[in-house]
């Protein structure tokens, strides 16, 4: 297989954090650490290892119901936003995303959580957008009967837009200190963001200030009309399922046609496409592997996306193959167990796509925005001024 | 035999959004890079406190129907900077302010279990509630509450929450692989909660912490206020730094306990203070005026008589004499998002002009000695000594340090006061236990009898 000597647009990749990895038996296999499940040290040690392959972000789902689908025996999860600003101090040049609905929290609280994680880890911080219409949650909150998909997303919608404007709330150079006059903030560059919508009327200006990124960026996960458009309209990064690379190919196309329709620039968009991994040495241990798997917890592995059993070689011609076209911009890699995949990802996978020149030796520079080729947007409030 | 000496307790009170705090100063650094928090954080664990204290706020302030700009303005979120700062510290208790009224149960107790056990039992939660639309313009829920039932709904609050962090048994998580048995059966219990203020139905997504319950903090000073802390807190945070008026908050607050069968070492009082040091007591105090004229600038001056006044005072100079013109009591609320009430502004004006008219002193001068909380002032051992003397004699169990620097303000106490507590035995040279409640000498809740929650058990 030929593969260009260098490539204008580089291959993305991120890894899914969640659980003990993508099987719901993963915690049953040796190795997985399941008794330190909710362990910080656990989660930080996965992150060094993302980190030491040069990986674009680790996303960390969430939900405020128990292990919802149940096809798992596995229970119990932690607040990702909070898990996020833990990994933060000790990380570097990886990008932070937790999940973190709107369904049920505030905008304002969303918005000054991420800017934080943002603050505290120097511009890593992403924002996987989540909503809820799970009847449990709603029971959770004493909200009565769930919001239908349609308009969970439109609400989200909505909270995005009072999100990002509450991130710009703050011009970059609000603080002053000025010790002639003793004020601390150039008042005219805090501003009020008066959002009055269908779901959320927010005042603002932020309490927290800019985050270094000035928008950290969005993900959004398609999985329906309304979260295609939603993702057309707001996301940065996109996760999309695909089982076949033409059915990427046109998902990622479709997704920039409409970006563009949306009055974006296409090329602002990052089309990921979800990979759930199961690797070994050969095809007959990959293969192995996944039997246990299925073995153990008794359940059929339903994947929706790119699934490989194989070897890390197999994984690397698979990514070039659907890179190379345009299908995708990158992978989010789902491993099926966290402690066995991730090293075959980072000690096997990345050091190939390198030296396809697919995939960075350095990181770019300090921020996410910086991995994912993403310039920081002009604060919409200075752009007026 | 005599009985031991009793243990001060000390936290480190990040600088917060008001006069307090001096940013302009030299020495000032970051309210809102990492940096500032980590440096303060391990610095008060290298010095053994026992806890470092975040504060919150959810609505910049606003004076003259502007955004007040001459103190620090803005703040990080606490909870992630608490998570953060659990990477980078090992034992120091993290705390922080919580508003009750613009959250959820379900949210907050997922949020303090979940930072519970990323920093293995070090969380703690300033519980504060508040009635304030103005606040509440950030919100799409919450907002304004009637003032009597805030502490009704912040029971019923922590009530639920209770509930959530004790519907997981402590030994639920067995994680048998070869079982295929994540959770004991039985041992994570579904919550069920009617209230009036909250209903609340379902699996809590999140293990018991280290601690059981986070460590709960309260700040009411009111008579339900104390009440609330008596019935729910673990550590009071109080107003009442002076010896006498220590005393009498403490005896007051520590016999509320009975009536709700607990008993005083259940319950800490730890005002919020300020320390200045010098060589000498003259130093000292030398310091402590310099310091106050820095947090005490002109602009500062008028615009916090301008509170009384309820009137612009721009044209006034804060080195001069007191405003003439009467207070306009019609506009009480100029300035919003901060917690000072003026009752009776023409009252306040006139005692105000009489004490500076008797004394020769400015506006600013003024403002400096009505608005001066005392706090310990002197060489090393008069503050080690008065810290001590407070705790042996019951005026408090220790204090919130309160710098007026960021991040560094306070190193010299940490370096010259906690090692003559720990010379004459009334403050930890080594932690002694891993989690907050160890270091507060507070007993780790057992769970509750699961019998007042429905009783299905998830994994049968």
């Amino acid at each position: 297989m030929a593969h260009p000597t260098s490539s204008p647009r580089p291959l993305h990749l991120g890894v899914d954090l969640s659980d003990a990895g993508a099987h719901p038996a993963a915690w049953r296999t040796h190795g997985s650490q399941a008794q330190r499940l909710f362990d910080a040290e656990r989660l930080q040690h996965l992150v060094d290892t993302a980190q030491r392959g040069t990986l674009d972000l680790v996303v960390i789902d969430d939900s405020f119901s128990l292990q919802p689908t149940r096809s798992t025996t596995l229970r119990g999860r932690l607040d990702a936003a909070l898990v996020a600003a833990r990994l933060a101090p000790r990380s570097r040049g990886i990008g932070l995303v937790p999940t973190v609905a709107t369904t049920h929290t505030e905008p304002f609280h969303v918005s000054k959580a991420i800017a934080t994680i943002d603050h505290v880890s120097g511009g890593r911080a992403g924002w996987q957008l989540g909503w809820s219409s799970d009847d449990a949650d709603a029971g959770h909150f004493g909200r009565g009967a769930a919001l239908s998909e349609a308009a969970a997303v439109a609400e989200a919608e909505e909270a995005v837009e009072v999100v990002s404007a509450l991130w710009d709330s703050w011009e970059d150079d609000a603080e002053i200190r000025d010790r002639e006059t003793h004020r601390y903030v150039d008042r005219a560059k805090l501003h009020y963001v008066e959002h009055d919508g269908v779901h959320f009327a927010v005042k603002g200006p932020s309490i927290t200030p800019r985050p270094p990124q000035g928008q950290p960026p969005i993900v959004v996960r398609v999985g329906s009309d309304e979260s295609f458009g939603l993702a057309a309209r707001h996301a940065d990064l996109v996760r999309i399922s695909a089982t076949s690379r033409d059915e990427a190919l046109d998902l990622r196309l479709r997704l920039r046609a409409a970006a563009a329709a949306a009055g974006r620039e296409p090329g602002d968009l990052r089309v990921l496409v979800d990979a759930f991994v199961v690797t070994g040495p050969d095809q007959a241990s990959a293969r192995a592997r996944l039997d246990l798997l299925t073995e153990l917890e008794g359940v059929r592995w339903d994947t929706d996306s790119l699934t490989h059993v194989g070897t890390a070689r197999e994984l690397t011609d698979t990514f070039l193959s659907w890179w190379e076209i345009g299908a995708v911009d990158g992978f989010v890699v789902r491993p099926s167990s966290l402690h066995t995949d991730l090293d075959v990802l980072v000690d096997g996978v990345v050091p190939m796509l390198r030296t396809a020149r697919a995939f960075r030796e350095h990181y770019n520079g300090p921020t996410l925005r910086d991995q994912l080729g993403l310039r920081n947007p002009a604060n919409r409030y200075a752009a007026i001024a | 035999m005599t009985t031991p000496r009793k243990q001060v307790h000390l936290g480190a009170h990040f600088p917060g959004v008001n006069n307090t705090t001096v940013w302009s100063d030299p020495r000032s650094g970051s309210q809102i890079d990492f940096a500032s928090f980590e440096h303060l954080a391990r610095r008060a664990e290298a010095a053994h406190l026992d806890f470092f204290f975040l504060a919150e706020g959810l609505r910049l302030r606003e004076h003259k129907g502007q955004i007040h700009d001459l103190d620090v303005v803005g703040r990080p979120d606490t909870l992630p900077v608490l998570a953060a700062l659990a990477a980078v510290t090992d034992r120091i208790g993290l705390a922080g302010t919580i508003n009750t009224t613009f959250n959820e149960p379900w949210e907050l107790a997922r949020q303090f279990a979940t930072l519970d056990l990323l920093s293995g039992g070090r969380a703690a939660w300033n519980l504060v509630t508040s009635s304030d639309a103005f606040t509440g313009e950030n919100f799409r829920r919450g907002g304004f509450l009637p003032h009597e039932q805030r502490y009704e709904r912040a029971a019923e609050l922590v009530q639920v929450a209770r509930a959530l962090w004790d519907s997981w048994d402590d030994d639920a998580v067995v994680a048998h692989a070869r079982t295929g048995q994540f959770v004991r059966p039985g041992s994570v219990r579904e919550v069920r909660h009617e209230g009036p203020h909250f209903q609340v139905r379902g699996e809590f997504t999140t293990p018991r912490g280290p601690q059981g319950h986070p460590v709960l903090f309260q700040a009411g000073d009111s008579a339900d206020g104390r009440d609330f802390a008596a019935a729910t807190a673990d550590v009071v945070f109080s107003a009442h730094s002076t010896f006498e008026a220590g005393k009498a908050f403490f005896a007051d607050v520590k016999g509320r306990l009975a009536a709700h069968r607990r008993t005083p070492d259940q319950l800490l009082i730890l005002p919020a203070t300020t320390v200045v040091l010098g060589a000498t007591a003259q130093e000292a105090a030398e310091r402590s005026h310099e310091i106050r004229l820095q947090q005490v600038p002109g602009p500062t001056a008028i615009a916090f008589l301008e509170q009384v006044w309820g009137r612009d005072l721009t044209d006034h100079d804060p080195e001069g004499p007191l405003p003439r013109i009467e207070p306009d009591v019609e506009n009480l609320d100029i300035t919003r998002g901060r917690v000072r009430h003026v009752k009776d502004p023409r009252a306040i004006a006139g005692a105000w002009r009489a004490q500076a008219d008797a004394n020769g002193w400015s506006i600013r001068r003024l403002v400096i000695e009505v608005t001066s909380r005392g706090g310990f002032v002197g060489t090393a051992t008069q503050v080690a000594d008065a810290i001590d003397r407070h705790v042996q004699e019951d005026a408090s169990d220790g204090f919130i340090l309160v710098p007026h620097l960021t991040p560094a303000g306070l190193d010299d106490v940490f370096d010259q006061v906690v090692p003559l507590l720990q010379e004459r035995g009334s403050f930890r040279t080594e932690y002694a236990g891993t989690t907050l409640r160890d270091h507060l000498g507070l007993t780790r809740p057992a769970p509750r009898n699961t019998r007042s929650y429905a009783d299905r058990a998830l994994v049968g």
